[in-house]
């Protein structure tokens, strides 16, 4: 018991810490998401009144599960459309009269249950958007319009969006458990993209609130620390939190005090989080002992040896380049293909950067793609071709979309010498 | 158990030309492990769309049109329906279908299944 102040941060503690594991073992007990989500937000509304009154119980875990049950069964007895709903009033009560020592259980239960409430938000029958905002709803803690604001649309919108994948869920019956071994890999490889997509949509340099794109970026990391807790021995699960510990310990440095970004190159190292750096690190270290590589442990170390450079001219850009042609032959992609261009560029000269390139300036269906030829124009500037590197930076700015980039790129072409 | 109707789209021009004995073998074998396994409800294959008549009534009048409700590149070749456990279960079996390799299959629940 304690003030009433200190109760209310208790209260507060439950909601943030409690409530994903709640709703996680209450949705496997009702089978329903919608009427799983009400009951929580029922309990903990409970709790701002009855704690104060009564006391914080012992387990506030169990205390918040058993009266969401309760309120559960409430609001199913009032719900008299609902089709099964006799069996599952029988299958509450039964789960009410235990004495719950499954509830207030070892953490085996409670890990299970969020497992499957991260695989039901992931499962590849709901649109891509859906699974991130699913995820962001039921297992973050980020309201609809928070959610809505760092994704820039409409809270309607948002609405919509999350009622209509929890409808599908109900009605094409999307089951609510961990894959079998068979297709656990896969359906682990497609949790572990929706987590990413959610941190660079944070990381990304796209507008939006700084402040709510922040928390999308500490979100997908609690989720990221989560997954290793719960999948301890998947490498590639490490490898993601590495990747994202790496990456956010850069994100305060990429933005100038005007607001403006700030290139890797050009950034304050001392501004960089040494915390999420060693983290990071740490975390890559275990992951790469598993001997299992994979592209997000590859990305990670990539990260790895950038940060670790004390500056720009002291990164290992030959084992840089490396590793994107290791990441290449897992996952072939020109844009990878463009960053092994630029470390080689760095490790072996610009001419031997432009050998990589040529195949991709060769390439029809990257005529327009900009990052190629702001790069090539490093490359041509760097080799002393002059007038090749105007016309690649002229066809950079003519196809950038983003006024600090342009001016970047404008800057860089008038600082050639003069032909 | 919710039952769910396999919808097998095919390409207008119909399966590949070549194989044709590979290719009833793989039905016949689909066939078969929807019965073994006891999900099977019901099947129909369809006639094609040169064969198909399209009825809507406008205004208390009725308009029969020949061919498909609308002009695509696939169309409707049959369904399957099946009593499974669960949607995962369901795409499995979307995923065995044979002709899922040149078309596709939708998978839908039955209304309040």
């Amino acid at each position: 018991m304690g003030e009433p102040a200190g109760v209310t941060g208790v209260v507060e503690r439950a909601f943030r810490e409690e409530r994903a594991g709640v709703l996680a073992t209450l949705i496997r007990q009702v089978g329903d998401f919608q009427l799983a989500e009400d009951a929580v937000q029922d309990a903990f509304a409970a709790a701002v009144t009855s704690w104060p009154r009564d006391g914080v119980p012992d387990s506030t875990r169990a205390w918040i599960l058993v009266t969401a049950r309760r309120r559960a069964i409430d609001r199913l007895r009032r719900e008299r459309s609902t089709a099964d709903r006799v069996s599952r009033l029988a299958e509450l009560a039964r789960l009410d009269a235990q004495a719950h020592p499954a509830d207030r259980g070892h953490d085996g239960t409670v890990g299970d249950d969020r497992l499957r409430l991260i695989f039901t938000c992931c499962h590849p029958a709901l649109a891509p958007p859906a699974r991130v905002a699913l995820t962001l709803k039921t297992l973050g803690g980020l309201t609809t319009g928070e959610i809505a604001r760092a994704f820039l649309v409409p809270e309607a919108t948002m609405a919509q969006r999350l009622v209509r994948a929890k409808r599908k869920i109900a009605e094409a019956h999307i089951p609510y458990r961990v894959p079998p071994a068979g297709e656990l890999p896969g359906r682990l490889a497609g949790v572990l993209a929706v987590v990413y997509l959610i941190f660079n949509e944070g990381y990304g340099a796209a507008e939006g609130d700084r402040l709510v794109r922040g928390e999308l970026c500490s979100e997908a990391i609690r989720l990221g620390r989560l997954l290793v807790e719960l999948v301890p021995d998947d490498a590639e699960v490490r490898g993601l939190l590495a990747l994202m510990l790496l990456h956010d310990a850069r994100r305060e440095a990429r933005v100038d005090a005007a607001g403006a970004f700030v290139p890797l190159d050009r950034q304050d190292r001392s501004r960089w989080d040494e915390g999420r750096i060693r983290e990071g690190l740490r975390i890559l270290d275990g992951a790469m002992a598993l001997r299992r590589p994979g592209p997000y442990q590859l990305q990670a170390a990539i990260a790895a040896l950038h940060v670790r450079a004390p500056s720009p001219e002291a990164t290992d850009w030959a084992q840089i380049a490396d590793l994107y042609g290791a990441l290449g032959r897992l996952a072939p992609s020109p844009v990878i293909e463009l960053n092994r261009a630029v470390a080689v560029g760095y490790a072996d000269g610009p001419l031997a950067g432009l050998e990589v390139l040529l195949p991709l300036v060769d390439d029809p269906a990257l005529a327009r793609y900009q990052p190629l030829h702001a790069a090539r124009a490093d490359l041509l500037r760097r080799a002393g071709d002059v007038p090749g590197a105007a016309d690649a930076y002229r066809r950079a700015i003519e196809l950038s979309t983003n006024a600090v980039e342009r001016a970047e790129l404008e800057r860089r072409l008038a600082g050639l010498p003069a032909g | 158990m919710p039952q769910y109707m396999l919808l097998m789209i095919q390409p207008v021009e119909g399966p590949p030309k070549e194989n044709w004995a590979e290719q009833s073998k793989q039905w016949n074998q689909f066939h078969q492990d929807l019965v073994d396994s006891g999900v099977l409800v019901a099947n129909y294959g369809l006639a094609g769309a040169d064969a198909a008549t399209t009825v809507r009534v406008r205004e208390g009048e009725t308009q029969i049109t020949d061919g498909p409700f609308a002009e695509t590149k696939e169309l409707l070749a049959g369904v399957v329906l099946v009593d499974v456990p669960d949607l995962d279960a369901a795409l499995a079996y979307a995923a065995k279908v044979p002709s899922v390799s040149y078309g596709a299959v939708e998978v839908r629940p039955l209304w309040g299944g």
